[in-house]
């Protein structure tokens, strides 16, 4: 299992003629994605790399019944991408294209949201945009996430950031950690898919055995994932979040990434997270440490016969993770409490 | 894009926002002719982008031409929190009877715009935050648009006189226009003020752009001052990279930006103060290099450099190349310490060493050297 994306995942690519969209067609098609279908308005009828090319979204998932879709179109062009992929019925859009404008990315966001709640479920759902997609390793990859660095296994990883998901994804399959999914939920302040979203997802997915959570500074997706940690995830969990260096009121190459106001520090982050009882890696590669000790203890636990199992379930018992000393307070204040999370489908599969 | 002070204002009154009259001067000469011209008391206000200018002397009253000489000389002498003083704008004074605060910006949890409405005025907003959240009214801007008997409502309280509350109400109108059409992440009059002969003016202006509607606005262009940037800003925004100057002797030059931001905190875990923050994004164009250790080495105090690339589309063999080349162009005086691992890996390391350089797969090891190589440097 994984979440989002898996091996039946039809995949249509909007901006397939484009230099970005094509290569990364090729990517994708080589690493095992079924691309079924490709958008360019004008160029229905043409071939690219050997996939049919329509003009729009509603004929490419007529003919193909595609689900999902990714976005390489030019910024001024996403946000309609995003209204046409949502109105064509896939139940995931994908947008890896960066530089939208925060009013365009608020209309397609609410767009996509007004039709998840008119459909009553979790389609569709809207990934990014500025970010560099997902990847269900062994099974199929959406975006531009190199797939040679990761390898199939119980690690569910998401992440603000693309080069530094690749980093800690590197490392942890060096360290024999391999990933159910790994997903990039993009560096802008408004995105499709949040946190909280992606955890929910997670704890629903039986394969995800722990998450690595990679956040960064500006905004409060943090802060309010710690909360929900807290209260609705029982899996292990780890934070990094990036910028504990970073100076207020500069932008750190991602819109979303800024401390305005004073607020949106790395330090408050961290502190929400061992607040919550969740491990803090301080630099990354501390993140495979952290998670190969939760797990053992995770399987350890389950080993045990039925009645023995309700222990603190988040002592870290590293001396190296921020605020460990009080993850032992957060783990014994969440014990009984009523945590299942929402369930959830992830929106794979469907096609209307 | 943060907007001088005069430049908010042009973009107000194009909105119908009732600012005062005035006009923007470099000179003391210039000031003085536009207090003639404007006649009466003047205000004239240093247009530096940073708070505080009050306090700093940046903000000071001229009665008459003369006077207003004396004042923008002064003014245009300071150097406000690092920035010189190149520019005043020369308005026309206004009495006040009270402030008020009222902004827009964008609420990212809520994602919906945000109106920020206090009674407290002319001061400092963050400030009033910290210490007392509840004079603060916060008030989240409806999909479908902000109406008139909203705005109305808002203001109702806090100013009760009815002739009040619609002049403050058709300025949030107007401000929610600004916002919304002009594309800002924020719009912020402090003070909204309330003149003794029962007027509602902006008497000051705060404007932040969202850069990636440029394509909408022409206009943009023109308000950008080269001036207002270091030449390693205007360099960097030239050839697309990402770049924040900072304090430390640590150069980093890494692709992406989640990893150059946890980069600069690897190199200050490892005892290290980082030098800048500078993503040279997907591309590993040669050009983008040769720049990034220009930028580096021409305004930063770096004793040594370091370059953190992750090859997942990007090639290392691309940015070896890169590296090479820049060096061929324009040695570097300082060490550099090289970091790459991924896609064609092994290429890179081959064309480095034909080079007489090499390169670490760990960016923990990569830290580590880099940091020794800067002290050996400072001995």
């Amino acid at each position: 299992m994984s979440i989002l994306i898996d091996r039946g995942t039809r995949l249509v690519v909007q901006g397939i003629t484009g230099r970005d969209g094509g290569f990364h067609t090729q990517q994708m098609q080589a690493y095992g994605t079924r691309v079924v279908g490709g958008v360019t308005p004008g160029k229905g009828g043409e071939k690219a790399h050997g996939i049919p090319v329509f003009d729009s979204v509603a004929e490419a998932v007529k003919a193909t019944r595609a689900n999902v879709s990714v976005i390489y179109v030019p910024a001024p062009y996403a946000p309609d991408a995003i209204f046409e992929a949502a109105d064509a019925g896939v139940a995931l859009i994908v947008c890896i294209t960066e530089g939208l404008a925060v009013r365009d990315t608020l209309a397609a966001y609410h767009h996509v949201a007004a039709l998840r709640a008119r459909n009553g479920g979790d389609a569709p759902r809207l990934v990014g945009p500025n970010c560099p997609g997902l990847i269900s390793p062994s099974q199929s990859k959406v975006g531009i996430l190199p797939g040679q660095i990761t390898k199939p296994g119980p690690v569910g990883v998401v992440s603000r950031s693309g080069t530094l998901t690749y980093e800690v994804v590197h490392q942890l399959t060096q360290a024999g950690l391999g990933q159910s999914t790994c997903l990039g939920i993009g560096g802008d302040p408004i995105i499709g898919t949040n946190f909280i979203d992606t955890l929910t997802l997670f704890e629903a997915d039986p394969q995800t055995e722990a998450v690595v959570l990679i956040g960064e500074i500006g905004g409060s997706d943090e802060e309010e994932a710690a909360q929900f940690i807290k209260r609705h995830v029982r899996k292990p969990v780890v934070a990094f979040v990036a910028g504990q260096t970073a100076p207020p009121g500069k932008r750190m190459g991602h819109a979303g990434a800024i401390i305005s106001g004073g607020s949106g520090t790395a330090a408050e982050k961290m502190e929400a997270f061992a607040a919550a009882g969740v491990p803090v890696a301080r630099i990354p590669s501390e993140i495979p440490g952290l998670v190969g000790e939760l797990l053992a203890r995770r399987r350890a636990r389950s080993n045990r016969p039925r009645g023995t199992q309700a222990k603190p379930r988040r002592k870290t018992g590293s001396a190296r993770a921020a605020g460990a000393g009080r993850s032992r307070a957060g783990a014994s204040k969440r014990r009984g409490a009523p945590a299942r999370a929402r369930k959830s489908d992830g929106g794979r599969g469907r096609s209307r | 894009m943060n907007l001088q002070e005069y430049q908010a204002k042009e973009l107000f009154a194009r909105f119908g926002l009732p600012v005062l009259p005035g006009q923007v001067a470099s000179t003391p000469e210039e000031a003085q002719d536009v207090a003639r011209a404007l006649g009466g008391t003047v205000v004239i206000k240093a247009q530096v982008l940073v708070g505080g200018r009050g306090k700093a002397g940046g903000v000071q009253l001229a009665r008459t031409p003369d006077e207003a000489l004396v004042k923008a000389r002064e003014i245009l002498g300071l150097t406000i929190k690092g920035l010189p003083v190149r520019k005043v704008l020369v308005a026309q004074a206004a009495e006040i009877a009270r402030e008020l605060y009222l902004s827009i910006v964008l609420d990212r949890s809520r994602k919906l715009p945000l109106i920020m409405l206090s009674a407290e005025g002319g001061v400092d907003i963050e400030e009033v935050a910290r210490t007392t959240p509840e004079k603060i009214v916060r008030h989240p801007i409806p999909l479908d648009g902000l109406r008139g008997y909203q705005a109305r409502e808002l203001f109702q309280p806090l100013l009760r006189d009815g002739k009040l509350v619609a002049q403050a109400a058709d300025i949030l109108l107007k401000l929610w226009r600004t916002y919304q059409e002009g594309d800002c992440q924020l719009a912020e009059i402090n003070p909204l003020a309330v003149t003794p002969d029962g007027r509602v003016l902006a008497l000051d202006a705060k404007v932040i752009l969202d850069d990636n509607a440029d394509f909408r606005h022409r206009e943009w262009a023109t308000w950008r001052d080269p001036e207002d940037e270091s030449p390693g800003s205007r360099l960097a925004r030239d050839k697309g990279l990402s770049y924040v100057k900072l304090e430390g002797d640590i150069g980093c030059v890494v692709n992406g930006a989640g990893l150059a931001m946890a980069t600069m905190d690897l190199i200050k875990h490892y005892g290290g103060e980082p030098a800048n923050f500078l993503d040279i994004g997907g591309s590993s164009n040669p050009e983008k290099v040769t720049a990034a250790l220009r930028i580096i080495t021409s305004e930063s105090k770096a004793r040594a450099i370091f370059f953190n690339i992750f090859g997942g589309i990007t090639r290392c063999d691309d940015v070896a190349n890169g590296i090479v080349q820049s060096l061929a162009e324009s040695p570097l005086a300082v060490p550099l310490v090289i970091r790459l691992t991924g896609t064609n890996e092994d290429v890179a390391r081959k064309i480095l060493s034909e080079h007489g350089l090499s390169a670490t797969t760990s960016m923990d090891e990569g830290v580590r050297t880099v940091i020794e190589k800067a002290q050996e440097v400072m001995v």
